[in-house]
């Protein structure tokens, strides 16, 4: 039982779907979005000013947790590498009749490559299932943090998080 | 161990080598990079050992502050190694307790 | 005998930016840094910046020092590197070493800018080869890129434990896990999740009980902690490192301060002693400021808000500005100091601040 980020450093599960970033279970069902689990008051809010569409909102107490308006946002990611905490994932949650897609920054070496067949992380660091990399996108104006699109069993959309590092634990 | 692809900070790019001797030993070295780096870079961590229990010591606080990294540096003793950068032909020995002139 | 305007101790995030500030007045400065390059910590930190767009949120730590450097150039501050102070003599003289001598430079005022040293921990094995300060992990891996170890145990969740650990893997190093003394991580969320995804096990109420090996770390034995902090016989750990990363707070680097006369005062939320400095960042030896870690442990970026307004001030007090101009500069720096200050980490150091300066204020007003 994860009794939440100031214990374990991690998000719980009710913190992560307690806090305004966090789409809501219809908004995921239509289509593409980003889930941004930001559920500590810091001052940070470079995500605002990133979103093409205004879909993020900080306000003037950067403080604030971001929130997200569901219908501005089209799941676009171009918020994702925009956040010091990489804290910000993009979910396509009906990809498939059986999968989903998680889009989350990374800054590791060696990045993997379109196809390849990698195993899945959760928020923990703990193996989920194999996913297929669709995209590796490590552009010049994101600054060292890559992209990673992985297409992975759908009854996992909320867990997936990264690539297992793998190694006993 | 040196990191030669860094996903920040890109690929090592300095090419400019320079020898230094360690207990007479040469090792490679990059120009201008600190002699604890060199060493370390080499695997190297024990570089004094201290004057009453002869323990070893090495880094520890890496910016010249703490003096637990000295040794002795082309005949010198109390060369604080993670400050100084090498030269070409350098020596760079172990540090028995306070080095020379220590009786 | 050198003479300038102002002299400032110290060339990291606090000090180059008060340097930009008193040359954007017009006046003369000098910034003396002990180190053979300046940015002081600032261009160890690989990682993107919190805060807000005027806090450059998003820019990694070297960048942003890269960019400090460029407008001191470009303002014409002089920077005298490899120049280790060691005394404030009589009429604010500043003496210093370089090249093997001694040199002197007067200034009407001096800033201290002098930041933070790590705090150490003893345990049995401490002294090995392979216990060394987060720092000194740090600079290992991004600046001179060499890996200090190859499978490290980090000490301490605040926010330089969680963030070298990260940085660590980056390098290529194995963090296979990081210890806590607390019941909960103390440092940023984000941070703690990233080395989470990572699978570095986070074990809050641990501590080291002893390093092993023979003449380097080859094993540490880490075990955990009840609420009174006291090691729970039975509960022992043995993990292969080869490194262990210590990282349980910083102290302000203050002895200049000490050895002029400052009055200082506890704060144990800035790292214990800190000079006593008013909303101007003076001292109570008037003329001698401070800005960054040396008036209280903080981050990079509240050290070169500081440093600005300690800047500004001296400038004001030079006569350079109006009072009225300072007042609206000031005012600026003191608006972005408590936005960094906001929110439920930073509460605690904007209150910090406040006593800091009222105590300041109580001897003033004596």
């Amino acid at each position: 039982m994860n009794r939440g980020v100031k214990f374990t450093g991690v998000p719980s599960m009710e913190e992560i779907k307690a806090c305004p970033g966090t789409p809501s279970e219809e908004r995921f069902e239509k289509g593409p979005v980003v889930a941004i689990e930001c559920v500590q008051k810091i001052p940070c809010n470079p995500c605002e000013a990133a979103c093409p569409f205004g879909a993020i909102e900080v306000g003037s107490s950067i403080t604030n947790l971001p929130k997200l308006d569901e219908e501005k946002c089209i799941g676009c990611g171009v918020c994702i590498p925009k956040c010091p905490g990489l804290a910000i994932f993009k979910i396509h949650k009906n990809y498939s009749e059986k999968t989903s897609t998680v889009e989350f920054p990374f800054e590791y070496l060696p990045l993997p490559k379109k196809g390849d067949q990698v195993p899945c992380g959760d928020r923990f660091g703990k193996y989920i299932a194999d996913g297929k990399v669709l995209n590796v996108k490590n552009e010049k104006k994101n600054d060292g943090t890559t992209l990673i699109s992985v297409e992975i069993p759908k009854e996992y959309f909320m867990e997936i998080r990264t690539i297992y590092r793998g190694g006993e634990r | 161990m040196r990191v030669v692809n860094h996903p920040i900070l890109g690929e090592e790019k300095r090419k400019e080598y320079v020898t230094i001797y360690y207990n007479g030993k040469p090792l490679n070295a990059l120009a201008g990079e600190t002699i604890a780096a060199t060493l370390m870079s080499a695997g190297i961590r024990k570089f004094r050992k201290t004057p009453k229990y002869k323990r070893d010591r090495g880094v520890y606080c890496g910016i010249g502050r703490c003096t637990d990294c000295v040794m002795v540096v082309n005949g010198k003793p109390n060369v604080r190694t993670c400050v100084t950068p090498v030269e070409e032909g350098m020596s760079v020995e172990t540090q028995i307790g306070y080095g020379k002139g220590e009786e | 005998m050198k003479e300038t305007q102002v002299v400032i101790i110290g060339g990291g995030p606090a000090g180059l930016a008060a340097g930009i500030e008193i040359a954007k007045s017009g006046g003369k400065v000098t910034v003396l840094d002990e180190n053979k390059k300046p940015g002081g910590q600032l261009f160890k930190q690989i990682h993107k910046f919190f805060g807000s767009r005027e806090h450059l949120a998003g820019t990694r730590g070297y960048e942003i020092g890269t960019k400090l450097l460029e407008e001191t150039k470009d303002l014409g501050v002089d920077v005298i590197l490899d120049a280790p102070v060691y005394g404030i003599f009589e009429g604010k003289t500043v003496v210093y070493s370089k090249d093997g001598k001694q040199h002197q430079i007067k200034g009407d005022k001096i800033i201290l800018a002098t930041g933070a040293t790590e705090n150490t921990l003893a345990f049995p094995g401490s002294d090995l080869p392979g216990v060394m300060g987060a720092g000194a992990a740090q600079t290992m891996i991004n600046v001179n890129r060499v890996l200090p170890g190859k499978k490290v145990l980090m000490v301490g969740s605040g926010n330089v434990g969680l963030i070298v650990s990260y940085q660590l893997m980056q390098a290529g190093a194995d963090v296979v896990g990081l210890v806590e003394a607390a019941p909960n991580v103390s440092g940023y969320g984000v941070h703690a999740s990233k080395i989470s995804r990572g699978g570095v096990p986070i074990y809050t109420s641990h501590t080291v009980k002893r390093a092993m090996g023979d003449g380097e770390v080859s094993k540490v034995e880490i075990c955990e902690l009840d609420d009174r902090f006291q090691m729970i016989e039975g509960t022992e750990k043995i993990l292969d490192v080869d490194t262990i990363c210590i990282a349980v707070g910083l102290s302000p680097m203050s002895e200049i301060a000490w050895t002029i006369g400052c009055d200082f005062t506890f704060i144990p939320t800035f790292g214990g002693h800190v000079p006593k400095h008013n909303e101007n960042m003076e001292s109570t030896i008037p003329g001698i400021y401070v800005s960054g870690d040396i008036s209280g442990v903080e981050e990079a970026s509240s050290a070169m808000e500081e440093g600005r307004l300690a800047g500004i001030a001296a400038s004001e007090a030079l006569g350079l500005y109006s009072e009225e101009k300072a007042k609206e500069l000031k005012g600026q720096v003191w608006n972005r100091l408590n936005t960094l200050r906001d929110g439920e980490f930073g509460e605690k150091r904007k209150q910090s601040k406040n006593v800091q300066i009222s105590r300041y204020m109580e001897d003033a007003n004596e």
